[in-house]
């Protein structure tokens, strides 16, 4: 992939279909100009969250410039502070959850991303939605 | 500790929640998303499969195994508090604990777990079984491994009436009052395995 400035967005969902969905959705915002991955479903396949997984969708979409989660429910968010907190230390401060709806916030993240905005701003764009 | 009674202490925490599963995810069909009994089975399905190399290990490193392999497996916000109660527990443990040093542990631990679930006593969580029994781990006296059990069971009852505050029955508002937290199950179910076992030795 070579170097890559743009921020990253990783989706978290308990269900695989609605990060599948939501990822669609990013895409068809930003194409590739984002890196981006998505992971919903337990261990089994069935509705819930990997930690294991979550660790593997960051390193999917890291970027140097950060990585910013959108989380759906209580244990997404759980699973993916505990991934956070499993990465390693050098990493963990460019690493942010967005307090922000899953859906609509990956998709306004990921378009602020798109811009080449550093980490804080992509987070503030996802968590303005919970403000309106 | 040797390897053969925390051997003994794996097993028995495995077969209580594989036993009470159905009985788990029931009480969470009721004010949640009904996955906490297949949840916590599997993950103790695979504490239990690597209890032989977890049990050789001292006690501190251990119960971080138990803990890493709640959190990769359980896949509800289950894996993160238990495991993080159990990773807690094996930072704060000496290798041969006493009795004093457990409570302490205990008591630190379940700081650990409030950070991670942003929760507190009153909620309607695992927490408000693990307080009192931790309390009175800490104050000590005769027959704790009798005693400890019933106030968990007593604790996990007193959950009923509670209003849920944090997690999935938290949207449920008023309708989680008259269920028992599933998650103060299973910590109840936890001691009182626990302690069967220190009762046997």
């Amino acid at each position: 992939m070579g170097e890559q400035k743009n921020v990253g967005i990783v989706i978290v969902s308990h269900s695989a279909k609605v990060a599948e969905g939501a990822a669609d959705m990013v895409r068809q915002m930003v194409g590739d100009s984002v890196p981006l991955a998505a992971v919903g479903g337990n261990a089994d396949g069935g509705l819930g969250t990997d930690v294991g997984a979550i660790m593997g969708a960051i390193d999917k979409a890291w970027s140097e410039s950060g990585v910013a989660i959108l989380v759906d429910l209580g244990g997404a968010e759980t699973n993916s502070e505990m991934a956070v907190e499993m990465m390693p230390e050098e990493r963990r401060e460019r690493i942010v959850i967005c307090n922000a709806p899953l859906v609509e916030g990956a998709v306004m993240a990921a378009t602020e991303a798109s811009g080449g905005s550093p980490l804080d701003a992509v987070r503030a764009t996802a968590e303005e939605l919970m403000a309106n | 500790m040797d390897q053969a009674f925390k051997r003994r202490l794996i097993v028995a925490m495995a077969d209580a929640i594989i036993a009470h599963a159905e009985e788990l995810t029931e009480l969470d069909s009721a004010i949640g998303d009904g996955d906490h009994g297949l949840n916590m089975k599997r993950g103790f399905e695979a504490v239990l499969a690597d209890a032989d190399t977890i049990s050789v290990k001292p006690l501190p490193d251990a119960l971080k195994a138990v803990g890493m392999a709640l959190v990769m497996k359980v896949g509800g916000a289950s894996g993160p508090l238990y495991g993080t109660l159990a990773m807690g527990l094996g930072k704060a443990l000496p290798v041969e604990p006493t009795a004093a040093n457990a409570a302490a542990a205990l008591g630190r631990a379940i700081e650990d777990v409030k950070a991670r679930g942003k929760s507190e006593a009153g909620q309607k969580t695992m927490l408000d079984v693990l307080i009192p029994v931790q309390v009175a781990f800490a104050a000590g006296g005769d027959d704790l491994a009798t005693r400890l059990p019933a106030i968990a069971a007593e604790a996990a009852d007193a959950t009923v009436p509670m209003k849920a505050i944090r997690g999935r029955a938290s949207f449920l508002g008023e309708r989680s009052i008259g269920h028992m937290d599933p998650g103060a199950r299973s910590s109840s179910l936890l001691v009182q395995a626990i302690c069967s076992v220190f009762n046997e030795a």
